[in-house]
């Protein structure tokens, strides 16, 4: 069985047709670009407003007393989230300022030499390897600091190998057409199984309703040729959606030209089909660690593990079995 | 002027400190009651097709009854757990080895209807070959019901669990041998002859002492992931645990001259096993809620301080 490798983790190119459509659309994705997010939560507005969201739990609507985010999390009740970071950093990395053609040039703070310091992190610019801008702030050796503002429309991933799926009891949760990941409302009992299996806690049960929820990347638009309402809502295109293929070159690019601009703390995240999640459907640009952002830097599905799993399972089962013929052996009494 | 050190403690970043996984959904007393029950279920399953075919009458008797009164308790805690109850049935419409709750869920099925013949038949003394073949028949199923919840955890994200996919079904096998030797005691304890006692000690010595390994596993061999096993309320769970199995399999040895030691002994296990369940689930809530276990368990963290704390 060579595929079942692939099937449960590692690289998968037709996600679609592995889940089974002979013909199918294209996979789709979200492209979140972060650097040029405004945190306008229009994002978070229009999926409300487009899903007929609820109004999360009572007292939910209280000042989380953090930032300027008091969604707090993504959850059954929310499906886009602005995570909104208030960070000092070295004022060599200091704040970002877009220009009006959507270029970034950086604020260098206080003295030149800050330019170069920004230049030369970009050494190691594959990303996930790189140093945070905290201890940048622990190893330059110089005291100014600046204050920046990051800000991040998270969503569900849509993995390639998506563990919430892959766990559901009830085929519930299901692959489209269009390569995303849905919850038929009609089919879900509410098992909660899926919530533990989430390497991003992305989907949650709502407790008045029962059953687990999450983004559906718009799955009526998507049907009916429209784009998701996020994407639609974004004022400044930090989320994009397309075809996947082509948000991976624009990713690209844009990185490239992020990295050419100085900005050497930019990294994509979940653009990987090679990665632990097989690649998400839904990827990042990000300028700080993805811990940072709340989420998990190298998150890998379960089921990676789980014929391992069940071979212990089996054996412990082995152990039951011997462990009570073992307390019938010898001396009748 | 003392010297300051020029790097700050290590610490790792995080959004706010906000836990990056979802915590568990499922809640006390419902996961650990199932996953006790599923035990005690499978356990004295083999316990009375062995106690049949080695003409003891009436520790297999215990053995049925257990089994079958085990599954369906079991069965409602899992149903009660469910956020639609009503949808229970779902649970068969598909079958997936990649779902260890659906696998489970056919497993607790095909066993909860082959205890119900063998007790049914036990009780009503009728079609004892069907009830034989039956219990027999559930002896296989058995093992599998109470070690399958090993998987059932492991296969998820929280790390507490999933690095204890190995030591969690051996675990669970333990407390289905010590939960199958409670029984056995207990049937001591309400009439049986104490001669009969020797299976139940055996099972209890043999269950304590596989209980105590893999739970010395999930504390010492998970590194960062096993944090949640030895400190917090987990921690003093597990140890509980261990310290109730332990004394009950030591009362268990007792049992022979003494109706009041194979009381003892069965509680102390029943108290241990179920003890255990519950901190395992405090451990995985442990772990899911503070981002720090899942930055350690991840490669990411091998080039920052985020495992160190």
């Amino acid at each position: 069985m060579t595929s079942s490798a692939n099937r449960l983790y590692g690289r998968l190119d037709d996600v679609s047709g592995d889940a089974g459509y002979r013909a199918h659309p294209q996979r789709v994705g979200f492209f979140t670009d972060t650097s040029v997010c405004i945190g306008c939560k229009a994002c978070e507005v229009a999926c409300k407003e487009w899903n007929g969201l609820p109004e999360p739990g009572p007292g939910d609507l209280a000042l989380l007393g953090m930032s300027y985010d008091n969604t707090g999390a993504l959850g059954a009740d929310s499906w886009r989230h602005v995570a909104f970071v208030e960070q000092e950093v070295p004022a060599s990395i200091g704040p970002l300022v877009a220009g009006p053609d959507g270029s970034l040039t950086l604020n260098l703070g206080q003295d030149g030499a800050g330019q170069d310091g920004a230049g030369q992190d970009g050494a190691g610019q594959d990303g996930a390897g790189q140093d945070g801008a905290g201890q940048d702030a622990a190893g330059s050796g110089s005291s100014a600091t600046a204050t920046r503002w990051l800000m991040s429309s998270d969503v569900c991933k849509h993995c390639t190998h998506a563990a919430c799926l892959d766990v559901c009891p009830t085929g519930a949760l299901v692959r489209t057409e269009f390569g995303t990941v849905i919850v038929q409302p009609d089919v879900c009992n509410g098992c909660a199984y899926c919530v533990s299996a989430c390497p991003f806690g992305v989907i949650d049960r709502r407790e008045d309703d029962g059953r687990a929820w999450k983004c559906t990347m718009c799955y009526d638009r998507l049907r009916g040729g429209l784009e998701p309402a996020c994407a639609k809502a974004c004022p400044t295109d930090s989320i994009q959606f397309g075809p996947l293929d082509e948000l991976r070159a624009t990713a690209q690019a844009r990185l490239a030209e992020l990295h050419e601009a100085g900005v050497s703390q930019a990294r994509l995240y979940g653009a990987d089909a090679d990665d632990g999640i097989g690649g998400a459907g839904a990827f990042f640009l990000l300028l700080d660690r993805p811990e940072v952002y709340g989420l998990p830097p190298d998150p890998v599905v379960t089921t990676r593990d789980l014929p391992a799993m069940w071979r212990w399972a089996g054996l412990a089962a082995g152990v039951v079995a011997a462990g009570v013929a073992v307390a019938f052996t010898g001396r009748r009494r | 002027m003392t010297e300051q050190p020029q790097v700050p403690p290590a610490q790792f970043q995080s959004y706010y400190g906000r836990p990056i996984l979802k915590v568990t959904r499922w809640r006390e007393p419902h996961l650990p009651a199932y996953l006790f029950l599923g035990e005690l279920s499978g356990a004295t399953a083999v316990l009375g097709a062995l106690a049949a075919a080695t003409g003891r009458p009436r520790l297999a008797r215990a053995g049925r009854l257990f089994a079958a009164t085990a599954a369906y308790a079991g069965a409602g805690f899992l149903t009660a757990e469910l956020g639609r109850p009503e949808r229970f049935a779902n649970m068969l419409r598909v079958a997936k080895p990649t779902s260890p709750m659906s696998m489970g869920s056919w497993i607790l099925a095909a066993h909860s209807g082959l205890v119900t013949a063998a007790a049914a038949s036990e009780v009503t003394g009728r079609l004892g070959r069907t009830g034989a073949v039956a219990g027999a028949a559930a002896a296989l199923t058995g093992p599998l019901l109470a070690t399958y919840p090993g998987v059932l955890l492991a296969n998820t994200a929280v790390p507490a669990w999933h690095s204890g996919y190995r030591e969690l079904p051996l675990l669970f096998a333990g407390g289905a041998l010590t939960s199958a030797g409670a029984a056995g005691l207990a049937a001591v304890a309400l009439g049986s002859s104490p001669a009969e006692s020797g299976p139940a000690q055996r099972l209890a010595l043999v269950g304590a002492a596989v209980e105590s390994v893999a739970g010395f596993g999930l504390e010492h061999g998970l590194g960062v992931a096993g944090e949640p096993y030895r400190e917090g309320d987990g921690g003093r769970l597990l140890r509980a645990a261990r310290a109730m199995t332990l004394t009950g399999a030591v009362a268990a040895v007792a049992a022979r001259r003494s109706r009041t030691a194979a009381a003892t002994a069965a509680a102390l296990l029943v108290g241990g096993g179920l003890c255990a369940k519950f901190a395992v689930l405090r451990a995985g809530v442990n772990s899911a809620a503070d981002p720090k276990y899942v930055l350690a368990t991840q490669a990411g963290q091998a080039t920052g301080p985020a495992g160190r704390s």
